[in-house]
């Protein structure tokens, strides 16, 4: 599909017209609704019931820090604004919920009782923004350390280290800090005995762990070997990637999402593009787009080999994991000849991809698909048809379709419990309406289903990637509204005053999107990602919320893990597949 | 039954033959045999790095000397010189003596295999060699437990605990299979069991006996998909957390030789031992080591093959496969041996 200019509309007058200063349309959501702080938990309820249109799973629960918003209706004068983003995943359908709070001590009542996974969301809100939930259950912060001062999203918290009074920790702080303080207490939330009033072994598996992927602590009160109670404490991979958006332009921040699931690669950086390209209202040339879907399925692919040798590796199989690599080790190949990166690829852009596919880039990946069936079933054989690994994941960690939706539980962990639901089908992004692939789903809802699931996903991202190869169109791979879409091209820069003056301003200055906010939600090879972009005029978004699909994994952990074996929790955590930085991001 | 403590006597003969006092000759085999077992065990490592890399597309070490043959040197060294730290946690003197009891037992018990027909091929031809072993390998055990219990810390604990569980299960079938071979040959001497085997491998004889057996080692020996005391993901290193330095490589090489010393026991009781076909050129007093040594060579790759293989077992299961199958089974396979060997007589060898 070739662009030309006298289709498109004219640069300047295209992208404003979304969202105007003060307006309440937010995009990317299907309907959006204020309530007043003393009827949330009331609409909340009715919204999650209503028998015509139930929005059984809460997806996302955040909030805005309004003190230094410029853009605002008159009149308005509330301090955050909490909004409750949620979902349906039969229809596909958004509604966001958004209350205004006029300052933090005011709170707002905790509506975890009736969305279970609203515990560790409201939590962060407190965390983050200091906005106290009345009856939360366990009101205390959860990514920053216990003894933080300060609610690092306020806009009055500092953004640099340099900014902050030295950091002075004393030995009361480092007592809390280790957690025993609060195990010793009365008031510890961690049982030192059970019901029988036996005294339980309290082991403390983590944050340096051989088993835990990255910095994950998990405090396990045991009684022999079995599990009474599980603690996920998490938090130590917390780098604030939220507050660094709001220092960094638009375009400076896309390298920051590579780093959010740092196994997804370009899918990081697609839900962010998308959110900020529909908040510029420009349209992505065709080719772009398929290359997006190409690269997003390629690291589906070399995110789930991860996980399967990861997977093989906490159930004590210590082979599978070479033979993984060597396949992602080809992906890396083909995605380094195209992107030049690997795992960090900062390949797209707003309007589209950083630079074109290189010649001869079918070539490798036609190699790697040829043997990837083989290598596929190597794999089945390997491990997922042995019979260990099968007595240790079958029946081990189960949950229903219905409690995953409960949890907020996105992605493959979703499919494993019989629920047939991928957001590439339901709501498609970036064109994949036009792909032919299954959504493949199981029923067991154990670990094993979950390493079924994505074993067999990985199989249809390969057809995805086969069938880019086929239909790659023609054309540019970059949109020419250069007002947000830069590098323009050379010649443009020459010929046209209105092109150069954009570049200069883009990179000079940064990009000023359009005031409004916009929702993009992907399915990401964890589960649904999304990104919450509020642009107020600057060049930096006033707001991101990144909503990641290992958050509300790693809540599921205790439900999932509670009565079980030491072991089995290592198997559960295998077949969960998170990663800390984007549980912490 | 004779003397039980046969050793004297087979020293005797040993020294009948050469013309030395029965010390000196036994302290001659005893360092023989350690020289070697040393040497073995290194290079056992090395090759178990190598074969697994192997097996799983990677090169291995390879830059220590040519095909990475001083590798093992290098690791001997960089154990030795390792800080040596003992926690100050630790119940210290049970802490220094757990890998020294490990090193003691898997090593001790190599006096009453033999590496040829020859009286001075074995250190101590024991008529109780069996008896001798299957204690050695119990005692073993105390070895896990004391540095799980001493080492003080909760990682070492489960370890040490899950290891006794282990053990203790896995040693009741690995006798009951070796006591079924030891009534089909008619004498608790490995000698006397290599012996019996002269026309047929008890492998043939005892198929079900040799599989229950060749499980119960692999579980005996603590490794995969057996490692659950040692379970890297759960439990860190379990009972050898705390260790460092010679102390920890101590627990490595113990598992290094008793990983050798059940392969050997393997093929005495199974595979014919020392015994095996002429070689031309070779003077006959060596092909039985070599056809021994061979003969463990090929269980050691069992080993590190299945280790590459399969994934761990679960605690529970573990426990299930060992008291629910593998104990009624080798009880099985130990009556119906009995039951044969009194009925058919002329199967087994009579008792020299």
């Amino acid at each position: 599909m070739k662009f030309s200019r006298t289709v498109e509309t004219p640069v300047w007058e295209s992208g404003t017209t979304n969202v105007l200063k003060g307006e309440r349309g937010i995009l990317g959501v299907e309907e959006v609704r204020w309530v007043d702080a003393d009827r949330v938990t009331e609409t909340i309820c009715q919204l999650k019931t209503d028998p015509k249109r139930p929005f059984p799973m809460l997806f996302d629960l955040t909030a805005i820090d309004e003190s230094e918003r410029r853009h605002r209706p008159e009149g308005e004068t509330h301090r955050f604004t909490v909004q409750y983003h949620l979902f349906s995943p039969q229809r596909g359908e958004s509604l966001l919920v958004k209350v205004a709070v006029p300052d933090g001590a005011t709170g707002i009542e905790s509506i975890s009782n009736i969305y279970k996974n609203a515990n560790y969301y409201e939590r962060e809100v407190f965390d983050m923004f200091g906005v106290s939930f009345h009856g939360h259950p366990n009101m205390r912060r959860i990514l920053m350390p216990d003894w933080w001062t300060g609610h690092p999203l306020r806009k009055d918290h500092p953004n640099r280290a340099t900014e902050m009074p030295p950091l002075v920790i004393t030995e009361e702080d480092l007592k809390e800090f280790d957690g025993w303080e609060q195990l010793s207490s009365g008031d510890s939330y961690i049982r030192t005995r059970n019901e029988a009033g036996e005294e339980l072994l309290i082991l403390n598996l983590g944050p340096n762990h051989p088993g835990t992927h990255g910095v994950l602590r998990v405090v396990l009160t045991l009684n022999g070997e079995y599990m009474e109670d599980v603690y996920p404490v998490i938090g130590y991979h917390h780098r604030g990637a939220e507050k660094m958006a709001e220092r960094q332009t638009w375009h400076t921040y896309i390298p920051y999402t590579d780093r959010v699931d740092y196994l997804a690669g370009t899918y990081n950086e697609l839900p962010y593009v998308l959110a900020c390209e529909q908040l510029a209202g420009i349209r992505v040339p065709e080719r772009a787009t398929v290359m997006r879907v190409l690269l997003g399925e390629i690291y589906r692919i070399c995110n789930h080999l991860v996980w399967f040798g990861t997977f093989g590796h906490d159930v004590g199989a210590m082979t599978p994991v070479f033979y993984s690599f060597r396949e992602r080790e080809n992906l890396f190949k083909i995605i380094e000849m195209i992107t030049g990166g690997r795992m960090h690829p900062n390949f797209l852009r707003i309007g589209g991809c950083s630079m074109d596919l290189p010649p001869g880039w079918q070539e490798p990946i036609r190699l790697f698909l040829k043997d990837f069936d083989k290598n596929l079933l190597e794999y089945e054989q390997l491990l997922l048809g042995n019979p260990i690994l099968k007595s240790r994941t079958v029946g081990v960690g189960v949950m229903s379709g219905d409690e995953c939706v409960e949890w907020g539980v996105t992605g493959p962990n979703l499919r494993a419990s019989g629920v047939q639901f991928d957001l590439r089908k339901v709501k498609p992004y970036c064109g994949y309406e036009g792909f032919e692939f299954e959504i493949p789903y199981e029923t067991g809802g154990d670990c094993y289903s979950r390493a079924v699931v994505r074993h067999r996903e990985m199989k249809q991202s390969a057809r995805i990637i086969e069938q880019c190869l086929r239909l790659m169109p023609e054309g540019e791979v970059m949109s020419r509204d250069n007002r947000y879409a830069f590098p323009p091209r050379k010649a443009e820069t020459m010929m046209d005053i209105e092109a150069l003056i954009n570049h200069f301003l883009a990179v000079g200055w940064g990009l000023d999107l359009p005031v409004g906010e916009s929702v993009a939600m992907v399915e990401q090879p964890k589960g649904i990602a999304g990104y919450y972009a509020v642009s107020d005029g600057r060049t930096s978004p006033y707001r991101l919320r990144i909503r990641t699909p290992s958050f509300a994994a790693i809540q599921t952990l205790p439900a999932l893990c509670r009565g079980h074996l030491l072991s089995d929790l290592l198997a559960v955590i295998g077949a969960m597949d998170y990663v800390l930085a984007d549980i912490d991001r | 039954m004779n003397n039980i403590f046969a050793v004297t006597a087979a020293s005797g003969a040993a020294s009948a033959a050469l013309p030395l006092p029965p010390l000196v000759v036994s302290l001659l085999q005893i360092v023989v045999l350690l020289g070697m077992l040393f040497t073995i065990a290194a290079y056992t490592v090395l090759i178990e790095r190598r074969v697994i890399a192997w097996l799983q597309h990677r090169v291995g070490p390879n830059r220590a000397g040519p095909f990475g043959l001083l590798q093992p040197l290098a690791d001997v060294l960089k154990l030795l010189t390792k800080e040596e730290s003992t926690p100050p946690f630790t119940d210290r003197w049970l802490f220094i003596a757990a890998p020294a009891i490990i090193m003691v037992t898997s090593m001790l018990s190599f006096a009453v295999i033999p590496f040829g027909p020859e009286p001075f091929m074995v250190i101590a031809n024991m008529n109780v060699g069996v008896l001798f072993f299957l204690a050695l390998s119990s005692l073993g055990v105390y070895s896990i437990v004391l540095a799980g219990w001493s080492s003080n810390s909760k990682y070492a604990a489960l370890g040490g605990l899950r290891a006794t569980a282990q053990m203790i299960s896995y040693e009741l079938s690995m006798s009951l299979a070796l006591l079924a071979v030891a009534l089909q040959a008619g004498t608790l001497s490995f000698n006397g069991i290599v012996e019996a085997q002269r026309d047929l491998w008890f492998v043939i004889l005892q198929p079900l006996g040799f599989i229950i057996f060749l499980v119960s080692v692999v579980a005996e020996s603590r490794r995969a998909p057996f490692d659950l005391p040692e379970a890297e993901n759960e439990i860190v290193a379990g009972f050898h957390t705390e260790y460092s330095s010679m102390k920890f490589a101590m627990f490595f090489l113990g598992e290094y030789v008793s990983v050798m010393l059940l392969s050997c026991v393997v093929a005495t009781a199974y595979f014919g031992g020392y015994l095996g076909p002429n070689i031309p050129f070779v003077p006959s007093v060596l092909e039985g080591p070599i056809y021994l040594l061979g003969k463990m060579a090929l269980l050691v790759f069992f080993f590190i093959w299945i280790r590459a293989t399969y994934p761990r077992l679960r605690y529970d299961h573990l426990m299930e496969l060992g008291w629910k199958y593998l104990v009624p089974l080798a009880v099985l396979n130990l009556v119906v041996t009995a039951v044969i060997t009194l009925a058919l007589p002329h199967l087994t060898v009579a008792p020299r």
